[in-house]
């Protein structure tokens, strides 16, 4: 189904957009025409995909509180609003895993802030443009990635795992909240994919067994599509954006 | 401003300031009942611009700070009215700032990462036309990293981004916080929604609200760009028709749906340009209400209130808010004020 969609009036934020899963999505988006900010640590990397794609390349760290305003500053400075947030960026916590008894507290508290809190205060800040994209009938939905590590209790996942699965659960409760206010949040499980993190967390995996990302992208871009106003992307600019236009 | 409004956000005081000019005193968290079914609350969820950039005068290599003040095309982030500042920041009273080195057309004003031009001294030696050398994205992040946002001497902790974006603010295009915002947040929001109550937005580029400067003052405010929804537009007709009530959330709001009204009684959906005052001549076509921060009389938001209330009844107001211990600026309490009725309206713009 995607192949034919024009997302050009779609407004899209991918964190951790330089590498695996968040590359991957803003790749196959940019292919289709969205309008994309993404969000990575290292400005080299930023500059090399925004170079390769067209997206707009943001510098910064979804862990850092301190970074989070500026980010969603350029996010919405740049796109003019915004339609859809991924958070997509994860730590792991520690590499290599090690089981809680072993994981330094700073370790846990790192994927609690990359994972959980990052998304919150992500969301907390842009959830004003997405409610105001909601008002003007464009829809709005937020995406969280998720894992099976959420839900199943792997030895060695723990941090990871524990803070995915709060991430999980908040989305849940956010989707409860939000709703009336036009904004659907979805957590999204991608599976086990060939992607840097996962070869962190398993380096000798048979790489032949796991997912490419470029799938799990078009699983979540059809997700997505899914989650819109239907009529809003059928004809996004005659119908949706009639609006603005006076 | 806003930091000192957060820990006793849930004591601050509202007044409800009737078309008689009866006022009543409640808890802010009134609001959320206070409101008919069928009223529709409009508020401006522009978020705010950190537009304020220490830096130096590359010609003198003089310290100054920069206030980014107004758009000059809406929502291009490379050319701004700009104020400029000699040395110091927001801890020493505007009044009492030293002057900025004489500035010329061409000067480079250097301003952390980001280097800009003074195209032209546009009327008044410290008001300057400025242009960022950089491309849009890399003016974004460079406001990003070093801006900080505009704030006075009366809250003396440094503020954040966070302290200065409303619960609703969505696309930068303020220059200071339309802060009758921080009274609405998302239970209030769907409070109004269970009881009938509409709730749109619109946004509005709040400028400078101050410089210190008597005659720079004057010139305020400047020119303000907005956009309305469709929806919102729309929301105003609705409301209209069940002879509901539209109450604006700021002053920012009064400008931008009057700004877009036609005789008729409509709002324009779209782009325009709030240009002028508001004030005791003007006629309100769509706003009935105003809730708004307690303001003193002679600042440029009072004025504005004079358009709802007859003088009496706006001295009586700030008479008792005073007594009763409302706090100013926008320290968090705040009024509900219903416009005379029309007939007086109409009198009073003929007088």
């Amino acid at each position: 189904m995607p192949t034919h969609t024009d997302l050009s009036q779609l407004r899209v934020a991918i964190t951790g957009g330089t590498s695996g899963l968040g590359l991957a999505l803003v790749r196959l988006l940019s292919a289709h025409g969205a309008r994309i900010a993404f969000v990575a640590r290292h400005a080299q990397a930023v500059a090399q995909v925004a170079a390769q794609t067209g997206a707009c390349g943001i510098t910064g760290d979804v862990g850092r509180k301190d970074d989070i305003y500026p980010i969603a500053l350029q996010v919405t400075g740049n796109l003019g609003g915004l339609d859809v947030l991924i958070n997509n960026a994860s730590s792991l916590g520690p590499v290599p895993l090690a089981l809680l008894a072993d994981t330094e507290c700073e370790d846990i508290e790192q994927a609690l802030a990359v994972n959980l809190l990052g998304p919150f205060r992500l969301t907390k800040a842009l959830i004003g443009a997405l409610a105001a994209s909601a008002r003007e009938g464009r829809g709005a939905v937020v995406i969280n990635i998720s894992s099976d590590a959420a839900v199943s209790a792997y030895p060695g996942w723990g941090a990871y795992g524990a803070s995915k699965a709060a991430l999980h659960h908040m989305t849940a409760v956010w989707n409860e909240e939000a709703g009336a206010d036009g904004i659907r949040f979805l957590s999204i499980d991608p599976g086990d994919m060939d992607t840097p993190l996962h070869a962190l967390a398993v380096p000798d995996a048979d790489r032949s067994a796991l997912r490419r990302p470029d799938d799990a992208a078009a699983e979540i871009m059809d997700a997505l599509l899914a989650a819109l106003p239907a009529a809003c992307l059928a004809a996004l600019p005659a119908n949706c954006l009639a609006g603005e236009q006076r | 401003m806003i930091a000192a409004d957060r820990p006793d956000r849930r004591a601050a005081k509202l007044a409800v300031i009737d078309a008689n000019g009866e006022i009543r005193h409640m808890p802010r968290t009134a609001l959320a009942h206070l409101l008919r079914p069928g009223d529709l609350v409009v508020a401006n969820d522009a978020a705010t611009l950190p537009a304020s950039l220490a830096g130096r005068h590359d010609a003198s290599g003089e310290t100054i700070e920069v206030r980014l003040a107004a758009w000059l095309s809406a929502g291009d982030p490379t050319r701004f009215l700009g104020v400029v500042f000699g040395a110091g920041d927001y801890r020493t009273r505007t009044e009492d700032r030293p002057l900025p080195p004489a500035l010329e057309p061409g000067d480079r004003l250097t301003l952390g990462p980001l280097v800009a031009v003074v195209d032209e001294i546009a009327g008044h030696p410290r008001l300057v036309r400025l242009r960022f050398t950089d491309t849009r994205m890399a003016v974004l992040g460079g406001l990003a990293r070093h801006g900080c946002p505009i704030q006075y001497a009366h809250v003396p902790e440094k503020l954040a981004l966070w302290d200065v974006w409303t619960a609703i603010a969505a696309a930068p295009a303020a220059f200071e916080p339309p802060s009758a915002g921080f009274t609405v947040d998302w239970a209030v929001i769907a409070a109004w929604r269970r009881r009938g109550t509409e709730f749109a937005t619109v946004t509005h580029a709040a400028g400078i609200s101050s410089t210190g400067d008597a005659l720079l003052d004057q010139l305020l405010p400047f020119d303000e760009p907005y956009s309305i929804p469709a929806g919102t537009a729309a929301a105003i007709a609705r409301t209209k028709a069940r002879d509901g009530r539209v109450i604006a959330v700021g002053t920012t709001v009064v400008r931008a749906l009057e700004s877009a009204s036609d005789a008729g009684g409509a709002v324009r959906a779209g782009d325009g340009v709030a240009r002028g005052r508001i004030g005791r001549a003007t006629p309100l076509r769509i706003v009935d209400a105003i809730l708004t921060g307690v303001h003193e009389p002679g600042e440029s938001h009072f004025e504005l209130l004079r358009a709802f209330g007859d003088d009496a009844v706006l001295r009586r107001v700030v008479r008792t808010l005073a007594q009763e211990g409302y706090r100013n600026h926008e320290f968090g309490d705040a009024m509900l004020l219903e416009r005379r009725p029309a007939r007086t309206a109409a009198s009073a713009a003929a007088a």
